[in-house]
């Protein structure tokens, strides 16, 4: 229900979340955001949409992904019984799936025959490149070239499924980069082109859209827990890049005033150092790549590179709608580093025989932060958001481990 | 004040001949430099200037641009200082319209309203946002028309009649055609497109017509200046500059020259469509 004091009223008609969001673009992309804001608000309530997005999730993706208690690592912390949503069980190892999916079928609808995206950690990288597989789309794929140096595995799997990956050398070479590059492809080639956004943040309506792809994360949750513990959890934790993981999975539950909600950031070496990714924490307004949000700046209103182990968190920005929850209060954002996360990592490997990507890895960080000082009953639930196994040669990296 | 870009504009009407609009960025290659060539320009022919701010992340620019944003926000460059520019300009030229182009963020974080002052005091006419289509023009759009400066808005081949008019609704000092669908400093779109796409445009505004991108001769100046009120010019110029540096992206004593030199060149394609278009 879209009331007037509800935290899902969002966005309004012209993409706003109170101040942030927006559609901060070239005119020669106007027409297009106006075109694919009309396609989606007609998909969206076609019944024969759904059940074709249903039917690929089910199917393909292997939705629903189990809600599974973390049974040792609750022990470990001896305090809150921690939940992890397994969305890295998804075909492909991550939660991007979910959005890529909704995305292609829209895409299909709309007559286009070429898809472009960008990618960080290469996770909607090699998600995008599936699903063109699966509808034989052309897919082009913009990836930072530090970002393909540390994502190897990934680049690898994209070339596989058939995409082409373009190295970008631009600026700091990370996903920023990848996105500016991935606009300026879509400038170009608008006619045929479709850009599938892997994250909540963009012009409108990408961060609703995407945000609405995923809430399918909260949305098995809430009936899951109840399932297994017959009530909803108390606390919510997701780690937040962009930000899509995160919003899946708080989305469903925004108005639901008694669970506290969780958004754990990347802290690099530490919000001190300056090297970091955490624009909640450390960064002030501004627009980049379509939307009004908190970004990492300097006093000028240039952009400054982020810093992360993680190349999924790496981004000076983050979806409009997170900037406007933090702003009402409705949901916290806390800084986890590099060393955090790799601990976290190990960890859960060791006590849950799950390794997890180095993503969540910052959010289950923060979750052994709060979970010791937890009551037994407390019930947290974690999105598990993507598998590890693309991350194993950073991760012996930072441990010094030859393989 | 956006008078200079009217008063321009008539007077090129009375001398029966299209104009030539410049690009540089300001700080490209250094901060000396580029004022130099700027204060160069409308003796070599620019009719009227637009100076680049950069940014960090110009998602509607192309390689060449790109790489002149980073070299001038290595030089130290600052919307601070770009004004700074503007008023050193002024000292010795009060009729070329000068006109700010960029993206909207360094101004939200100057401050719109502080920004708008200065930039009016320091003699600034108009201003070109790429990021800000219509569907924001309270950010900055309307704000400016008030305090006086114009608003200048890009329209492509993608904007659609209808969408044509929301787009025309709040400009003011001219209107920007973008002959492609593009990144800057790809390559041009044919004449007769150009010309087609001009047309279509006057049914819908007074507002003189400057059409850009693709455009790196005198012939293609000349060629677009026969179909529009103004041909603009910038990645061209911009590489002239780039071929004149040292090995470490230094200004060379040829570096002025170099662009002031395309720029009468430029100019004289331009310059043609007038004795061509006399009775």
């Amino acid at each position: 229900m879209n009331t007037a004091n509800s935290y899902r009223a969002g966005p309004d008609a012209d993409g706003h979340f109170g101040d942030f969001g927006g559609r901060f673009v070239a005119e020669t992309l106007m027409p297009l955001i106006l075109d694919l804001e009309a396609a989606y608000g007609a998909a969206k309530v076609d019944a024969a949409y759904a059940e074709e997005m249903d039917y690929w999730l089910k199917h393909y993706v292997g939705r629903p992904s189990p809600l599974y208690y973390a049974r040792r690592l609750s022990a470990h912390w001896g305090g809150a019984k921690v939940y992890f949503k397994r969305d890295e069980l998804n075909h492909t190892g991550a939660h991007k799936i979910n959005n890529c999916i909704g995305q292609i079928l829209l895409a299909r609808r709309m007559g286009k025959t070429r898809i472009i995206a960008e990618t960080g950690a290469g996770q909607h990288g090699v998600a995008t490149a599936t699903v063109c597989a699966l509808f034989d789309l052309p897919c082009t794929v913009y990836m930072g070239e530090v970002d393909i140096e540390r994502q190897k595995p990934n680049v690898f799997r994209m070339k596989l499924l058939g995409a082409e990956v373009v190295p970008v050398t631009s600026g700091a070479k990370t996903l920023k980069d990848a996105m500016n590059e991935a606009l300026r492809d879509w400038v170009t080639n608008v006619e045929s082109t479709y850009y599938l956004i892997g994250t909540v943040a963009g012009p409108h309506p990408y961060p609703e859209m995407v945000r609405d792809f995923q809430s399918i994360i909260g949305e098995e949750v809430r009936r899951q827990i109840i399932e297994a513990e017959g009530r909803l959890p108390d606390t919510l934790v997701a780690c937040v890049g962009g930000g899509s993981n995160a919003i899946g999975l708080f989305y469903p539950f925004l108005d639901d005033q008694e669970i506290s909600m969780i958004g754990v950031e990347a802290a690099g070496h530490g919000i001190e150092s300056g090297r970091h990714a955490a624009s909640l924490s450390a960064g002030s307004p501004g627009i980049l790549h379509g939307n009004r949000t908190y970004l990492l700046q300097d006093e000028h209103g240039q952009i400054n590179e982020a810093h992360s182990i993680s190349a999924g968190l790496d981004y000076p920005g983050i979806g409009p709608e997170h900037s406007w929850l933090k702003d009402m209060g409705r949901v916290d954002y806390e800084p986890v580093t590099d060393d955090e996360a790799l601990e976290a990592f190990q960890l859960c490997s060791r006590l849950e025989g799950i390794i997890p990507a180095l993503e969540p890895a910052h959010a289950l960080a923060h979750v052994g932060k709060i979970a010791p000082t937890l009551a037994a009953d407390h019930l947290i639930v974690m999105n598990m958001c993507g598998r590890g196994d693309k991350d194993i040669f950073t991760v012996a990296e930072a441990l010094e481990i030859g393989i | 004040m956006s008078w200079r870009i009217e008063r321009r504009f008539a007077a090129l009407r009375n001398e029966g001949r299209s104009g030539l609009v410049t690009f540089t960025m300001m700080g490209d290659p250094d901060i000396e430099t580029s004022f130099e060539i700027l204060r160069g320009l409308p003796a070599a022919g620019a009719d009227i200037i637009e100076i680049g701010s950069p940014f960090t992340d110009p998602m509607a620019d192309g390689p060449v641009i790109q790489v002149a944003g980073q070299r001038a926000l290595k030089a130290g460059i600052t919307l601070d200082k770009t004004i700074g520019l503007v008023r050193r300009f002024r000292e010795q030229d009060g009729e070329t319209p000068l006109i700010l182009m960029g993206y909207y963020n360094p101004i939200y974080i100057y401050g719109v309203e502080r920004f708008l002052r200065d930039a009016l005091d320091a003699g600034l006419d108009g201003l070109i946002i790429v990021d800000l289509p219509p569907e924001e023009d309270g950010e900055l759009c309307l704000p400016a028309l008030e305090a006086g400066l114009a608003f200048i808005r890009l329209a492509a081949p993608t904007t659609d009649d209808a969408r044509l008019e929301r787009v025309l609704a709040n400009s003011s000092g001219f209107v920007y055609y973008i002959s492609i669908t593009g990144i800057t400093g790809a390559a041009g779109a044919s004449t007769r497109s150009i010309a087609a796409a001009v047309e279509r445009i006057r049914r819908h505004t007074e507002l003189p017509i400057a059409v850009g991108f693709g455009i790196k001769t005198a012939e293609q100046a000349a060629e677009v200046a026969r179909a529009a009120d103004a041909a603009v010019v910038g990645s061209a110029i911009i590489s002239a500059i780039e071929k004149s540096l040292n090995g470490n992206g230094a200004a060379t004593p040829h570096t002025v020259d170099a662009a002031l030199s395309l720029v009468r060149a430029l100019s004289g394609g331009v310059r043609q469509t007038a004795t061509e278009a006399a009775p």
